[in-house]
């Protein structure tokens, strides 16, 4: 059994040295309590709710989530909104269908099913609106960027005046945390920028652990139920162990070299 | 190599061991099979609502519903008149008319023939309904079988009237 | 091998085996005889085939929902993250695979190069290895390039330029790889045929692996030939096949954690921005199990002689069982080999971790003396070593270990080494 404990032994710590290889430059972020994070993490359903506020009135002018649908908000493990209130939230989006019997098209309220709309119809009419820079779609980006969660939380409460030794050019801001330190997006959050409709106080940290919170379920959205079943899956592979282990005593017993 | 202990505890961790490990085998085996299932985004399209205000009594239009066609006709009087004169036992499966809409004005069933699965054309067949080109199923103006090797009537899906003018179809 | 003359109890089985002797083959696996002494080193043979296993297994599951064209490419592998039943489970246990699949791979490659399993008569079974090796590095490379990310996109484009290293028709070569002028559509569509293929090769040749080490049998920690079947062997069923359920079960948790609560930290980032052929990612780095060549890619300052260097290190290892000179191949009793293993494991794991550093600097340097090392340990220093060097006497048979080289058991000095080094048997 010692043998064993050292090739585990090995295997992590070869494994984990690898990752600080990945993450030696990683920037020192600001630090806030998230609820999905270690082996039962679960998503804070009022703070999903309430980053979904942030994004459709603050976020969505600019950036895409092309890859969810409407329907997503109602499902399991996400904000959970009643499906009555997902269709109506649907149907406030037009898109645009077609095309009908008389071949032309047409737009429509948006049903469940429908994808997010999308403020620009391509990349370079977002580029275009935006001076150059393409505001990154948002579906997958807490795990586009190294740091996710942490980083994107950083880097929206990162806005700083630029040190003396910076010069910046017009329409572009000095943050902390971007890489390069500079980035074209202005510093989107204000405290009071919005009201929560839930009532709670609508402070810039806030609103940054909100629209995190909602990006990393858009990035993720099954990770309760991974989590869920990667405990049960561990526990049974450890049962299991224990009694192979057993079964290998027994049979080589009957040999006396030892296992 | 010759086993002469008492088998109880030997066989108890055999068979222990060997159910636990066949339980994780069917246990991971369910994702794999489970994967070829519909995903959420096409059971997200099961249901179809549409406008029928544009549908004139006589015509019939064909939607899609789960990647299948639906018939949805507006039968004239006589049409319904036909349908409702005829007598069960004449029927292969027999069905009154009565149950098979909702609104004797709309039939709405899937363009399906229970054959063999192709689309029946309309308004043809020995019983102005639907014949079926493939294997010639004969169906009338309520969609029922009536003379050819189909075995059952064309199926109705689950449907509601949202209003006069718009069938929600699943 | 005495299963030749097995004949099956049945009637039925009797004419189904005079026919085809698959039966023969069964009783042949079952009764194999197996070195006892075997440590849980030598479990990762069966481990690794349960790898393959579950890597064809789900890629195959993959491949009815992936859609192999760069317009769809990552929306699709989005598609089976969000909405295909269990489609994150099992993408994740095929991403995570891989890294399992190397990971084992290398504990068995290091188990070998530790117990001179590559020596004569087992020259064969290594060099097929190496194969195997060779076509599951260009899988998961392929494998890669498929979710169309950012990594996916420029990892193609620098391996693939590896190739215009070739004087006069690397060009050409790398324009009939991309089947076009940079990687696009063409290529990504090969790279998702090839990376169907090639499992299938992988399972034939490791097929001819097995079929390999059953004509000679395991090699076993002391590294001397037995009497099969006899006191130092028990048959494979069920006694190597419990002990390897027994090892995969571990070695599953630890996937099974990857898998369920780290699932992309072996991954990169940039790899979930889709690609994007005008923008390169600031910080190109290949999957953690190709990083040591990476390293030797980097660490020499000319490109084709960087191409050249790291194939190299790669294809000395297919002229190791002529290069390391020594008779005797256990590092057990090779107290001087022993010491150099372990500074080329630590070699190869510095390699590894330059390779994901910036090549400047510090990192560049110590890239270049581990680079050089690698080469001297494989050609300087094993065949000179083999020829050199002082080993400990070597027991005659596992079950008998203190009649082992009587003539020198009478020093007691000599007597307690053996003891020692058969203690570290297990």
């Amino acid at each position: 059994m010692k043998k064993i404990a050292n090739i585990l032994i090995l295997i992590i710590s070869i494994l984990l040295i690898q990752n600080h290889s990945f993450s030696a430059e990683t920037h020192k972020f600001l630090k806030t309590e998230w609820t999905f994070k270690g082996l039962f993490g679960k998503y804070d359903r009022a703070s999903l709710q309430r980053g979904y506020q942030v994004y459709t009135e603050v976020c969505a002018a600019c950036h895409s989530m092309q890859y969810l649908s409407y329907r997503n908000l109602a499902e399991p493990g996400g904000p959970e909104f009643s499906e009555q209130e997902v269709k109506v939230i649907a149907a406030s989006f037009e898109v645009l269908d077609g095309p009908n019997s008389d071949g032309e098209m047409f737009m429509r309220p948006a049903k469940l099913s429908d994808k997010f709309v999308m403020p620009y119809d391509n990349v370079e009419a977002s580029k275009a609106a935006n001076g150059g820079a393409y505001p990154p779609d948002m579906s997958v980006l807490a795990k586009a960027r190294k740091g996710g969660a942490d980083y994107i939380y950083s880097l929206l409460l990162g806005y700083d005046d630029p040190p003396a030794d910076i010069k910046l050019d017009d329409g572009v801001y000095y943050n902390k945390y971007m890489y390069g330190n500079k980035i074209k997006m202005s510093a989107p959050l204000s405290d009071d920028l919005i009201e929560y409709s839930d009532g709670t106080k609508a402070t810039k940290e806030q609103m940054a652990k909100d629209i995190t919170t909602f990006l990393m379920w858009s990035a993720e959205p099954h990770l309760e139920t991974r989590h869920k079943t990667g405990f049960r899956v561990i526990v049974y592979l450890i049962i299991l162990s224990i009694l192979v282990y057993f079964t290998m005593k027994k049979i080589w017993s009957r040999v006396e070299t030892k296992v | 190599m010759s086993d002469k202990k008492p088998k109880n505890r030997r066989d108890f961790i055999f068979t222990a061991t060997a159910a636990a490990g066949a339980v994780g085998v069917g246990a991971a085996v369910w994702p794999l099979v489970d994967q070829m299932n519909p995903d959420a985004s096409v059971k997200a399209l099961a249901s179809t609502e549409v406008d029928i205000s544009s549908v004139k009594p006589g015509q019939s239009i064909t939607v899609v519903w789960r990647g299948k066609p639906v018939f949805i006709k507006r039968r004239t009087k006589e049409e319904i008149d036909k349908a409702r004169s005829v007598s069960l036992d004449q029927l292969k499966h027999p069905e009154k008319d009565e149950d098979r809409v909702k609104n004797p004005e709309w039939l709405v069933m899937l363009g399906i023939c229970t054959h063999l699965g192709c689309v029946p054309l309309s308004d043809k067949g020995e019983y102005d309904g639907w014949f079926c080109p493939c294997h010639g199923s004969h169906y009338d103006t309520s969609g029922r079988i009536r003379k050819g090797p189909a075995p059952i009537n064309m199926e109705i899906p689950e449907y509601v009237f949202l209003n006069e003018s718009t069938i929600k179809i699943g | 091998m005495s299963d030749n003359n097995y004949t099956p109890n049945s009637k039925i089985g009797k004419w189904f085996n005079d026919r085809l002797p698959l039966l023969t083959l069964a009783n042949h696996l079952t009764d194999y005889p197996t070195p006892k002494n075997l440590n849980y080193w030598w479990t990762f043979g069966g481990i690794l085939t349960f790898c393959l296993i579950t890597q064809i297994i789900t890629g195959l599951v993959l491949a009815m929902h992936y859609i192999a064209d760069t317009k769809l490419a990552f929306a699709s592998v989005e598609h089976i993250m969000r909405d295909v039943n269990y489609g994150w489970l099992i993408r994740y246990v095929h991403a995570n695979g891989a890294s399992m699949f190397f990971l084992a791979v290398y504990i068995h490659i290091f188990r070998s190069l530790f117990y001179g399993s590559y020596k004569s008569p087992r020259e064969i079974i290594w060099i097929l290895g190496i194969i195997i090796y060779l076509l599951m590095m260009a899988a998961a490379f392929m494998g890669y390039v498929l979710p169309w990310g950012q990594m996916s996109y420029w990892g193609a484009t620098v391996i693939t330029n590896l190739f215009s290293a070739i004087p006069f028709i690397g060009e050409g070569i790398t324009t009939w790889l991309w089947g076009g002028y940079s990687v696009d559509n063409p290529t990504l569509t090969r790279f998702y045929a090839l990376h169907y293929l090639i499992p299938f090769l992988i399972l034939g040749l490791v097929v001819l692996h097995i079929w390999a080490l059953h004509v000679p049998g395991n090699n076993n920690p002391a590294g001397i030939e037995i009497k099969k079947p006899s006191n130092d062997t028990v048959p494979f069923h069920p006694y190597i096949v419990v002990k390897d359920a027994f090892a995969l079960l571990l070695f599953l948790i630890v996937f099974a954690f990857f898998v369920f609560y780290t699932p992309n930290i072996l991954g990169h980032a940039d790899n979930y921005i889709e690609a994007n052929p005008l923008v390169t990612p600031a910080h190109i780095v290949p999957e953690w199990y190709l990083l040591p060549f990476y390293a030797i890619l980097r660490s020499v300052p000319d490109k084709l002689m960087g191409v050249i260097a790291m194939f190299s290190a790669i294809l000395i290892l297919a002229a190791l069982p002529w290069l390391d000179t020594s008779k005797v191949r256990s590092a057990i009793f090779r107290p001087l080999y022993k010491q150099f293993y372990w500074i080329l494991v630590i070699d190869v794991l510095i390699l590894g971790y330059v390779g994901a550093m910036p090549a400047e600097g510090l990192y560049l340097l110590i890239a270049r003396i581990a680079t050089a090392y690698y080469f001297i340990h494989f050609l300087i220093i094993l065949p000179v070593l083999g020829l050199t060097e002082k080993t400990n006497p070597i027991p005659l048979s596992i079950s008998e270990p203190v009649l082992a080289g009587s003539a020198m058991a009478t020093k007691s000095l000599e007597k307690d080494k053996i003891e020692n080094n058969l203690k570290s048997l297990g």
